[in-house]
């Protein structure tokens, strides 16, 4: 059941409503889209199956990293940021200056995924102190035999996200402890694919990127189980163990931000509405794990009261989305670290 | 006189004759890198993108499903960016080029205008992207429609343009310009009459190429931010658009290796639009020069 066709029957019944209701023609309008690149296939996925049953309403989808949408987002240039990271309070001030306010909708969760090259045999799960120790600014750890004494004394070489991207930002944050600190000596690219291919051609290699490309390269990197250090053991990166919360604390949920002036417009509205309504499917197809049921009935509640501001300020590491929307205070959700 | 004999006469023929074909040779290895490298280039993306260039690849919307997914946004996107960047950059270039040739006085201001053409003519494209956002996206608030990017990107060849109609204009005999000034032509009327018809070949050698450099830049589109996913063509000079080379650079991100496949088949469509449109320009030189007024 799609929401529109719900709501008014057919489009040309939506269109009519619409006439109706302010003297203008059929549900029409250009939505401008950009943002993180890790959000991008799934809120275009979006877009393509809405135009294909709405024609009338032209959407366009750029890829500028979650923080130079973000600045587009403050400066009014688009209706819809992507973002792969809660907004910063600074992004928050910038909105609020240009006189603007925003709806923040979680879409999805992606897991991280830490990846090694199929040779290097000695490794198969690390705790969250052992990846902190290879990527904290100013870290020593060189050669695997200093990550832990009984792994051979090969060099370690770390591929990750660009600093630009919220992936970098999240995992820092979950990692390092603290957002956008890290040593400065690895490879790091945008492109998920050269990470892969990286760590595919590299026996002493280390690299973290989207679950999606783990999924895609399976056959050629090996992803590493992860301790969280919370009693829950090594757990290996997978759709279920990302949506069930265990996979931690590598899993992070997706933002879409949504101007709250251009919330009010049919083709914004109808838009959004039919991506949250179809969230799970459309999640799922483009290889990421969907929130559940009752989630996303609190986000369109959420949208539908046009609640502004954001629930994370800044942090997404250890929450659970669902209480933060249920209203429950935030830092007793957040992890103790 | 013996020069046989003669100690200090030696000819050395075989070793002179063995350089000579060493040379040789080294040169056609030269020669040969270029071709080579394109030919492996092109034989790679048939094997990799040919099973994708269907009829469909053409007139379907980029797709998150590789079966259905085309090219018909960038394709349409590239061709319009194409029309209106030449359209724009022509008039300028070659009106420019005509000043400086023909009624510019030589000076050393003069000199450092050429300088400056010269060098700008060098910038990396990067910079008129940075160029083109701050000044037609931002402050002219053009955002990041169609007219921006064709605007940047004829900044970004108009430097080359300038460049190729100065030499054309200059390759014309001064014979020609001296008789018609004598007959009593004006300057304008030997500008249009006779320099222009003359230099055309060269005009439309170097505008070609220009535009062709056009087509295929992506860092100056990447930068004034052109739209990735876009399932409709652009109705006015104010829509947002996006170009063959973005969407390759999109496709080419993707996890699932069928999209590798249908960048490969995109960057097919892109080499045979610029070798059709350097191929136009040896076309349209090679029937201006046959009938060049004489």
């Amino acid at each position: 059941m799609r929401p529109v066709r719900a709501a008014f029957g057919s489009r040309w019944m939506l269109a009519a409503a619409v006439l109706a209701g302010c003297g203008r023609g059929p549900v029409e309008g250009l939505i401008k889209i950009d943002g993180s690149s890790t959000v991008f296939p799934i809120t275009a996925l979006a877009a393509e199956r809405f135009m294909a049953d709405t024609s009338d309403i032209r959407i366009a989808v750029g890829i500028s990293g979650t923080g130079g949408g973000m600045a587009k987002f403050g400066r009014g240039e688009i209706d819809i940021s992507n973002a792969s990271r809660p907004i910063k309070d600074k992004e928050v001030d910038k909105v609020r200056a240009a006189g603007l306010d925003f709806i923040e909708l979680p879409i999805a969760y992606d897991g991280l995924v830490v990846a090694v090259n199929p040779e290097a045999t000695w490794v198969d799960c690390l705790t969250v102190d052992e990846l902190k120790r290879m990527w904290e600014p100013g870290s020593k750890v060189n050669s695997w035999k200093d990550v832990r004494a009984d792994f051979p004394d090969r060099p370690l070489r770390l591929y990750g996200a660009g600093t630009d991207s919220g992936t970098y930002d999240y995992f820092t944050a979950a990692i390092v402890g603290e957002e956008g600190t890290s040593r400065a000596d690895f490879t790091a690219s945008e492109d998920d694919n050269v990470l892969v291919t990286g760590v595919a051609g590299d026996p002493g290699a280390l690299a973290f990127f989207g679950l999606a490309y783990y999924e895609e390269s399976a056959d050629k990197v090996k992803a590493v189980r992860i301790d969280g250090g919370k009693g829950g053991g090594c757990v290996a990166p997978t759709f279920e163990s990302v949506e069930t919360g265990q996979y931690q604390p590598l899993a992070r949920p997706e933002f879409v931000y949504v101007r709250k002036d251009r919330a009010t417009d049919p083709a914004v509205g109808a838009f959004v509405r039919y991506y949250l309504a179809h969230a799970r499917t459309i999640v799922r197809d483009a290889q990421y794990v969907p929130l559940s049921d009752e989630t996303y009935g609190l986000v369109r509640a959420r949208f539908d009261a046009q609640t502004t501001g954001s629930l994370f300020h800044g942090s997404t590491v250890g929450v659970k989305i669902a209480d933060l929307l249920r209203g429950m205070p935030a830092d007793t959700t957040r992890s103790a670290r | 006189m013996e020069p046989t004999s003669s100690p200090a006469f030696n000819p050395r023929i075989e070793a002179r004759q063995r350089a000579s074909a060493l040379w040789a040779t080294l040169l056609l290895l030269a020669t040969l890198v270029g071709i080579v490298v394109l030919v492996f280039l092109l034989v790679d993306l048939v094997i990799k993108g040919g099973g994708r260039l269907t009829g469909h690849f053409f007139t379907n919307y980029m797709s998150f499903d590789p079966d259905r997914a085309g090219i018909k946004s960038a394709l349409v996107g590239s061709l319009w960016l194409m029309l209106l960047t030449t359209l724009i950059a022509v008039p300028v270039g070659v009106g420019a080029a005509v000043w400086l040739e023909e009624y510019a006085s030589r000076g050393r201001l003069m000199r450092l205008v050429q300088l400056n053409i010269a060098n700008l003519a060098g910038v990396p494209s990067v910079i008129y992207g940075i160029l083109g956002l701050t000044f037609f996206v931002r402050f002219l608030a053009l955002d990041r429609s169609l007219l921006a990017g064709a605007l940047t990107m004829a900044l970004l060849i108009l430097p080359v343009i300038v460049i190729a109609t100065q030499e054309a204009l200059r390759s014309v005999p001064k014979g020609l310009r001296e008789s018609a000034y004598a007959l009593g032509a004006t300057r304008w009327q030997v500008i249009r009459s006779h320099l222009l018809p003359v230099a055309a070949p060269g005009i439309l050698t170097g505008v070609i190429l220009a535009v062709s450099r056009a087509v295929g830049e992506t860092a100056p589109l990447i930068v004034i931010g052109g739209f990735v996913f876009i399932a409709f063509t652009p109705g006015s000079l104010l829509d947002p658009f996006t170009a063959l080379p973005l969407q390759i650079f999109n496709w080419t991100g993707m996890p699932q290796a069928s999209f590798r496949e249908l960048a490969a088949a995109a960057i097919l469509v892109l080499m045979v639009l610029l070798l059709a449109m350097n191929g136009a320009a040896i076309v349209l030189r090679n029937r201006f020069e046959r009938n060049r007024p004489r």
